[in-house]
């Protein structure tokens, strides 16, 4: 039993005391026997209190603290960390929720609020009076990671790994590596040969005699955990003999004379039935489509040698110690009929047109006719106030200018309009676009309330636009092939991905980081990075840093040998067990074993492997069962506090206009010092103009805009032009 | 006593990392329910042992809730049926101490529950209003 604790109350600057009496409490908390210490403080979190509390840890000799704040979601580690720093086992410190769960939800009823609160207080300071001090367990590795997606971010992380000394499986769905980049010509920023940078990120791969990549694969099977995921991939059969000979291979693929639509360059190319998506496309070993040979007797029987029509499909057990996610976006599919897409014949997409270039060196021509004039069309499939997709894709404004001044450069005599809402070329990107403006490319500003609208009159392709630089003035503009600039999109399977590997995903459906300041590549689940577009919309480079943001993140987890967990796991009581097995069968982790503890068997739990569910616990029929943290004299005891009897005064209520309905939020307002930090916002000022402006402590800014971001208040809008600081706007 | 059947002390059962992020937007955004209501955070709903709902209905709780992860649990697909094997489990143990089974309540509910959250509240405390007292 703990005789040394520490009580903190937080006013939370009036967002807890404006209801609770705080004061009281950490007077009345300030009487109990075991309780040392016990304050009322303005901000818990600020640095300045977190400073007291380790000294408080220190000079009164505290054995374990209680915090009485927000939500555990925002601060538990922040605690934590404090305990630590002043030498405290992290596991004798108790966070007690009475902002979310109590002065917000009761500030109809402070009294009663203030009532609750004590209850709250007294359960958290009785279940701290039973926390043990847990010691992290160390379960040992092996040094692999699995990194699924072999497109430029996930083949570039996978190359640090493999440096770094870890292993590595790279799992790649498509036969050939790459991803979108592959299926570019030349990349902005650097006109480099987009097939070129694929080829030299694999030949780099192929250097790492640890690093095993399986094209053809995707994941059937997750089980384990940080340190031992266990993780089925099966392998689509290429259906070529392993020992083909290379030069039969290549005349096989001459001769080939059937072809199906090739949706690698959309369509506009057909591929045979033995293809690489390019000729040089990594892995170079050609990939057989049976169904289309079924007629071919002949060419079979000629080549029969270096087809293997009966490989069967593999499935293999791998063992990770941790997975990096890199499964990357697909491109927006505009509807049927949006901008006439796939009812007019001479629209297309960006990624689209991308292609057509590359397939046209000399002279552009779509549908047998020269391409003398492009209509861009800006934010197809992005930026959707009232549709899914309300992000910016970020990438597709400078996408599209280079695109135009490729047009300008490959093709000299042609024309490019720009119908765009807002030009995002951040950062370097904006020499693009004067290079853009300069060559004569003509921009026109529609807004989303006024779209514009692509018509087919007599034989011309008619964009009508009303250009708001020109006040709103009506223009018809014919064009030969009008393109739309299509979003990124996250990948139809990620639901699937998401549900391997319980990664959550955001609303907009890509892979959600945990915070996108602190913890931007890692996710909840311990050992599961993401990085690169799957998380996003990303430009190459962007897409790289983050990937390798994750791969240094896992060789610093793995390099050791040895990860430490979570000590919050079952344990049995082997003096009470009598191994009946219930236990063992109810986990689905396989967890629970029978082993001889002095000449009696009994249930053992691995400790590597137990994630802490506790749903053993309740099926034993002897109670021999409990998990670190949830012993039954942790719970009962916060019941038995829950249920203490306060003698608190019914005092005025505190009641102000600052807490009175908004009904055009639909919520009650927002504390004062939020109300200072949104007026900011909405002049878009970033951090440090706010902190100038309101005088309000910067940590403290900080602070609140995060939980006000974590909460769905405000969202982060684009940076400042020197790209240090986000805009936040508020949501509705 | 009076005091008591105004709004009855129920005690939920909530998981971190489903139903707390509901429950806790319900505070955030200022959706009020009983104020006698006291959350306990465990990793998983089919954690709960029975003992300690027959400890809190024996001490002085009127009622208890559990917000089960059902299909969300990212534990175990089975989490559903073990968590209605608690209840159940409790039920049984319940009748046994006179308390009337409808003292335990259990509904899924989700990291975006708050309304919802605050709903099951505030029916769980009329139901709990209509019932006898527990026997001393
Ligand atoms: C039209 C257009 C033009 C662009 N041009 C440029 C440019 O010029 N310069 C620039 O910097 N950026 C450009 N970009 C952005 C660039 O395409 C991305 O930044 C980049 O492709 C992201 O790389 P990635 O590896 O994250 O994803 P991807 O390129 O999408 O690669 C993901 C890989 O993962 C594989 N995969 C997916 N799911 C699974 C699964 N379940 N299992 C196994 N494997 C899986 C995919 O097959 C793919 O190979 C452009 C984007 C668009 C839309
Ligand atoms: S980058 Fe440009 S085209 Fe793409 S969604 Fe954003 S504003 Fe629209
Ligand atoms: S259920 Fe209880 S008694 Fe049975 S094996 Fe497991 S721990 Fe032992
Ligand atoms: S707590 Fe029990 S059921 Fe859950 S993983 Fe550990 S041993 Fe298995």
């Amino acid at each position: 039993m703990k005789e040394k604790i520490g009580v903190y109350i937080c006013h939370c600057g009036g967002n807890i005391s404006d209801y609770v009496k705080v004061e009281e409490l950490s007077k009345m908390f300030h009487e109990e026997d075991n309780v040392v210490v016990s304050k009322d403080v303005m901000f818990a979190c600020a640095d300045s209190n977190q400073k007291e509390m380790i000294q408080d840890i220190q000079e009164f000799g505290l054995d374990s603290i209680v915090v009485c704040s927000c939500s555990p979601k925002l601060h538990l580690h922040t605690f934590k960390n404090v305990a630590e720093r002043a030498g405290l086992n992290p596991s004798n410190y108790v966070q007690v929720n009475i902002r979310e769960q109590c002065s917000w939800a009761h500030s109809d009823q402070p009294h009663e609020a203030t009532v609750k609160a004590a209850g709250l207080i007294r359960a958290g300071i009785n279940r701290v009076s039973y926390s043990e001090s847990l010691e992290p367990i160390d379960i040992s590795v092996k040094n692999t990671a699995l990194v699924l997606g072999a497109g430029v971010a996930g083949m570039k992380a996978a190359i640090d790994l493999a440096r770094s000394g870890t292993e590595v499986f790279i799992i790649e769905k498509d036969y050939f590596v790459g991803g979108r980049v592959a299926q570019k010509e030349t990349l902005f920023p650097t006109e480099t040969n987009a097939k070129q940078l694929v080829t030299s990120l694999y030949q780099e791969m192929k250097k790492y005699n640890n690093i095993s990549l399986f094209a053809g694969a995707s994941i059937e099977k997750v089980s384990g955990s940080l340190g031992n995921f266990n993780i089925d991939v099966k392998v689509k059969p290429r259906y070529l003999s392993p020992n083909a000979n290379p030069q039969m291979v290549k005349q096989a693929m001459d001769e080939c004379t059937v072809t199906s639509a090739d949706p690698f360059n959309f369509g506009f190319k057909s591929r045979k039935a033995i293809y690489k998506n390019y000729p040089d496309a990594w892995p170079d070993v050609p990939v057989v489509i049976p169904e289309l040979l079924e007629n071919e007797i002949d060419y079979k029987e000629k080549f029969k040698t270096i087809f293997n029509f009966n490989e069967p499909e593999q499935i293999l057990s791998l063992v990770a110690g941790s997975v990096l996610v890199t499964t990357g976006f697909n491109h927006y599919e505009p509807k049927e009929g949006e901008y006439g897409y796939k009812t007019i014949d001479n629209v297309i997409t960006l990624p689209e047109l991308n292609t057509l270039m590359e397939l046209n060196p000399k002279q552009l021509v779509y549908n047998n006719k020269q391409v003398k004039s492009v209509a861009f069309i800006y934010c197809v499939g992005s930026r959707q106030t009232k549709g899914d997709n309300k992000y910016c894709s970020r990438q597709c404004c400078t996408s599209t200018i280079h695109t135009s001044l490729q047009l300008k450069e490959k093709y000299k005599d042609i024309q490019t309009y720009h119908l765009y809402r807002d030009i995002r070329t951040y950062g370097k990107q904006e020499l693009m676009y004067e290079a853009s403006s300069k060559q004569g490319d003509l921009y026109f500003k529609y807004e989303e309330k006024e779209m514009p609208v692509v018509e087919k009159v007599d034989n011309s392709t008619i964009v009508k636009v009303k250009d708001y630089l020109t006040a709103k003035m009506p223009l018809e503009i014919e064009a030969d092939l009008v393109v739309l600039v299509t979003g990124m999109v996250p990948r139809e399977d990620s639901a699937q991905i998401s549900e391997f590997l319980k990664i959550p995903m955001g609303s907009d459906r890509f892979f959600n980081e945990i915070h996108p300041k602190l913890k931007p590549v890692e996710t909840v689940i311990k050992g599961v990075y993401i990085g690169g577009a799957c998380q996003g919309p990303k430009n190459i480079s962007e897409s790289v840093q983050s990937s390798m943001s994750g791969a240094s993140k896992i060789v610093a987890l793995l390099k050791r040998g040895t990860v430490s967990v979570d000590p919050i796991i079952a344990r049995v009581d082997s003096d009470i067990c009598t191994w009946c097995g219930k236990c063992a069968e109810v986990c689905d982790y396989t967890a629970i074993r029978e082993i001889e503890v002095d000449d009696k068997r009994v249930a053992g739990v691995n400790k590597a492997v137990c994630t802490g569910c506790g749903i053993c616990a309740p099926v034993c029929p002897v109670n021999a069962i409990e998990i670190a943290q949830y012993t039954d004299h942790e719970i009962e005891s916060m019941i038995d506090g829950f249920l203490f009897e306060v003698d608190i005064k019914e005092g005025e209520v505190i009641q102000n206009d600052q807490h009175e309905e908004d009904e055009s939020t639909g919520m009650k307002e927002y504390p004062q010092i939020w109300k200072e930090i949104l007026a900011g916002i909405q002049e878009r000022n970033t951090i440090p103009e706010i902190i100038q402006n309101t005088g309000i402590n910067g940590d403290l800014v900080t602070y609140h805009l995060m939980t006000m971001n974590k909460y769905g208040i405000v969202s982060p809008d684009g940076m400042d032009a020197k790209e240090e600081y986000y805009y936040y706007k508020v949501k509705n | 006593m009076e005091q008591n059947k105004k709004s009855p002390k129920i005690l939920v059962f909530s998981t971190d990392k489903i139903s707390d992020p509901g429950i806790d937007q319900a505070g955030l955004r200022k959706i009020h329910y009983n104020p006698s209501v006291y959350v306990i955070s465990l990793p998983c709903s089919s954690g709960i042992k029975p003992k300690w709902i027959l400890h809190a209905l024996e001490n002085g709780f009127d009622g208890v809730f559990i917000a089960a992860d059902g299909h969300e649990c990212s534990f175990s697909s089975r989490c559903a049926d073990h968590t209605n094997t608690i209840v159940e489990t409790s039920q049984v143990l319940m009748k046994e101490r006179n308390i009337n089974p409808k003292r335990i309540r259990m509904a899924a509910l989700c990291s975006v529950c708050a309304e919802p959250f605050a709903n099951h509240m505030e029916n769980f405390s009329k139901i709990l209003m209509g019932l006898e007292e527990i026997p001393a």
